[in-house]
């Protein structure tokens, strides 16, 4: 029997699930690392969030009697990334309840894997942070900290007296994901080399923040690598979904996440601004991707049109 | 100046240094009367006649149309009605072949005196674009705008075929000389033939051929994928754009592929018009792979048995290159004209579809730079409006977006439905 289909009849090698194991890999030298730091709690954590996150998806999936689709990894995924925002000291209940809110509300009501207009992993950390704040908030110390800092206390980027390279190397007080800044930077790189990702949200997210730091007459280069702003510049502000999808659109959503993300850090309440700036971007995106549509070349404007 | 995108794919280019050969004559050719756009021809024999080769069997006097010609010499056995890919029907003519293959003694290389003759003479020939479109060609040499630029396409730009490439190769002077004509007749100054850089040994040939000659430009292109398009081939070739609506010709540009050119030449020598295709025949299934010269109206399953393929084991076969070429759902079907391929393949991509993840690859991918996922989404609500404004009548069809997709969607062929659905005015 001769199988019929219009063409193409080849296809490349790139899937969905190829993208989403290379950006887990990628996110593995931060997250091995926060691990390393903080010990056994943090890789329960790790744990539990990733399992949590793939058994929701799994749930939904039967409950609405749709395919399952958890071999496609992005559940996997969204709760690696999750379980990098939180703090290491977080109950696993309270994780666990970060992975209801992230597959089953965010993605998984609005239609499952592609049609979710916010970030699940950005949402689940500030319901959590809302909802948990003290726990969320309260930070151990790593094992290589001297005595006298081996209790918990401010994150570097409130107390501002890391050294840069406690920053890169991850032997700060933080989230699991988010205090080794080297293993962010050469996991970001990785992903852009390989082509996953487009470097034009990191860059502009970072350029800017930076840029913004350095006038406010703050060090940029502490604040960039303090706090999650590598984590949420790499891997969540270049998420497919929920970001512009032409390269100008990713340059103008780093640049908003950038500016917003100042603006929280030096203005508002908050210690940490850049999840809510992505959050804020992810709402624009669908305005963004409508006024960044790529120009069609050999298009022409009928009169009837341009009306 | 602009770019436009081209995606880089495996050439599978197996059967570069095969050269043309004949295959066995088969004992029966069905011709159809429609190989190529424009109006089916009308069958001018009937059961029981003698045809010889080079014979017309089938003309019509609709404008967008040309005649066909035996390639066999032999008894018509049957008229039957024949099912074409796009589900019209039309007639085909089946000859027993007498395997004694004489050639009609009344044809004689055509006399040209002006345009007006030449382009009669084209129409004689059978001619249509052999790149795949089968565009009559006498319509093409009658642009009716000035025309100062032949572009010439070598870029043979699918995966495993390498016809073209041998034809530029073993048939170089038929090439240079059917162009000359060309641009004699139309009165044309600039012949530019793009060759994709993957061919050096036809890029050599041509342009050693061609070097005194002023008028020829010979130019490398990248082997990407669809360089051989032709607004893609035009653009990289001359800078021009061809916008949309318009015509080659409106920008002062033919575009004509290497082996119509050779025909071309070799009716204006001999007046044997087209009669047989040279096919690149390779897939996995197939052990004797090459370019084969075949009557018109040889059946595939004539072709596969010559090359032992292991017809059994077939999944799909290709008629064409992997990107563009239709599938065959009868191996007993004919070659047409406008064939270039048969690839007979077992193993076969069979992705399952998964959700748009919005990646953004085929928005990249694309030539024109066109948006194919939300032309997928306006599709699917069938938004005539919005699929107007995303210009999905621009798509050429080339399949880039479908290839680099990794949710494995069917975004070319969902381009396709959604330019049906555009009422044309």
């Amino acid at each position: 029997m001769l199988k019929v289909s219009a063409s193409p009849h080849i296809t490349g090698n790139m899937s969905t699930q190829k993208i989403m194991l290379l950006v887990i890999i990628a996110l593995l030298p931060s997250l091995i690392t926060g691990i390393v730091m903080f010990g056994a709690k943090a890789l329960i954590l790790s744990v539990a969030c990733i399992a949590g996150c793939v058994v929701t998806e799994a749930l939904c999936r039967i409950i609405m009697k749709r395919e399952q689709t958890v071999s496609d990894l992005s559940a996997a995924l969204t709760g690696t990334i999750l379980a990098m925002n939180l703090s290491p000291d977080l109950p696993v209940w309270q994780a666990l309840i970060g992975c209801f809110v992230a597959i089953a509300i965010v993605k998984q009501l609005f239609g499952g894997l592609g049609q979710n207009f916010a970030n699940p992993a950005i949402v689940a950390r500030i319901v959590l942070m809302l909802s948990f704040t003290s726990n969320m908030t309260t930070w151990s110390a790593t094992r290589f900290m001297t005595d006298s800092d081996a209790v918990t206390g401010a994150t570097p980027l409130i107390s501002g007296d890391a050294s840069y390279i406690d920053l890169l190397i991850g032997n700060t007080k933080g989230c699991i994901g988010e205090v080794c800044s080297l293993g962010l930077i050469i996991g970001g790189v990785f992903l852009i080399v390989t082509r996953i990702i487009s470097p034009a949200a990191p860059l502009a997210f970072i350029g800017i923040f930076a840029a913004l730091e350095f006038i406010a007459g703050n060090d940029p280069i502490y604040q960039v690598l303090s706090g999650g702003l590598l984590l949420c510049a790499f891997f969540m502000a270049t998420d497919y979904v929920t970001t512009p999808i032409t390269t100008k659109g990713k340059f103008i959503f780093g640049l908003g996440c950038g500016i917003i993300t100042f603006v929280i850090r030096e203005y508002g309440g908050y210690p940490e601004g850049a999840s809510f700036a992505i959050l804020l971007m992810n709402i624009v995106t669908p305005y963004i991707d409508n006024f960044t549509a790529p120009k069609i070349i050999g298009a022409v404007k009928h009169e009837k049109e341009a009306e | 100046m602009l770019k436009l995108s081209c995606i880089h794919i495996p050439h599978n280019k197996n059967t570069e240094k095969c050269t043309i050969t004949d295959i066995s004559l088969p004992k029966t050719v069905k011709i159809p009367m429609s190989m190529n756009m424009g109006a089916p021809c009308n069958p001018l024999v009937k059961v029981g006649d003698e045809v010889a080769v080079g014979q017309k069997i089938g003309d019509t006097d609709a404008f967008l149309s040309v005649p066909v010609h035996s390639g066999v010499s032999g008894k018509v056995i049957a008229i039957t009605d024949y099912k074409l890919a796009n589900g019209n029907v039309c007639k085909a003519v089946e000859i027993e072949c007498d395997g004694l293959q004489t050639k009609d003694s009344s044809l004689t290389p055509p006399v040209i005196t002006d345009r007006d003759s030449f382009v009669k003479a084209v129409r004689e020939s059978g001619l249509v674009g052999l790149g795949g479109a089968g565009f009559p060609t006498h319509i093409k040499l009658n642009p009716k705008s000035e025309v100062d630029c032949l572009v010439v396409n070598g870029a043979e730009c699918e995966p495993y075929i390498t016809a073209d490439d041998r034809v530029m190769i073993e048939y170089t002077d038929d090439v240079v000389e059917g162009l000359s004509a060309v641009a004699k007749n139309l009165g044309i100054e600039k012949i530019i033939i793009g060759i994709e850089s993957n061919k050096p040994d036809a890029i050599k040939a041509l342009t050693e051929k061609t070097v005194s000659d002023k008028r020829f430009e010979i130019k490398p292109l990248p082997s990407a994928y669809p360089q051989g398009g032709e607004k893609v081939l035009i653009y990289n070739c001359t800078g021009r754009l061809i916008k949309e609506g318009q015509l080659p010709s409106d920008e002062g540009v033919i575009v004509m592929n290497v082996s119509t050119a050779a025909q071309l030449n070799h009716y204006l020598k001999t007046g044997m018009p087209l009669v047989s295709k040279i096919l690149t025949v390779d897939g996995d299934t197939v052990k004797k792979k090459g370019n084969f010269r075949v009557p018109v109206g040889t059946a595939v399953s004539h072709i596969l048995n010559y090359c032992e393929c292991e017809t059994d084991k077939i999944n799909k076969l290709i008629m064409g290159g992997p990107m563009m070429g239709m599938t065959a759902y009868d191996i007993d079907q004919p070659v047409v004209k406008t064939n270039n391929a048969i690839l007979a393949m077992n193993k076969i991509s069979s992705d399952k579809q998964s959700a748009c993840i919005r990646c953004g690859r085929c928005l990249r991918a694309c030539p024109f730079n066109l948006m194919p996922t939300e032309i997928e989404k306006a599709y699917n609500r069938r938004d005539v409006e919005s699929l107007k404004k995303l210009k999905v009548t621009l798509c050429m069809n080339c399949g880039c977006c479908t290839y680099v997709c990794p949710s494995k969607r069917k975004l070319a062929e969902i381009n396709q439905l959604a330019k049906m659905i555009i009422p044309r005015n």
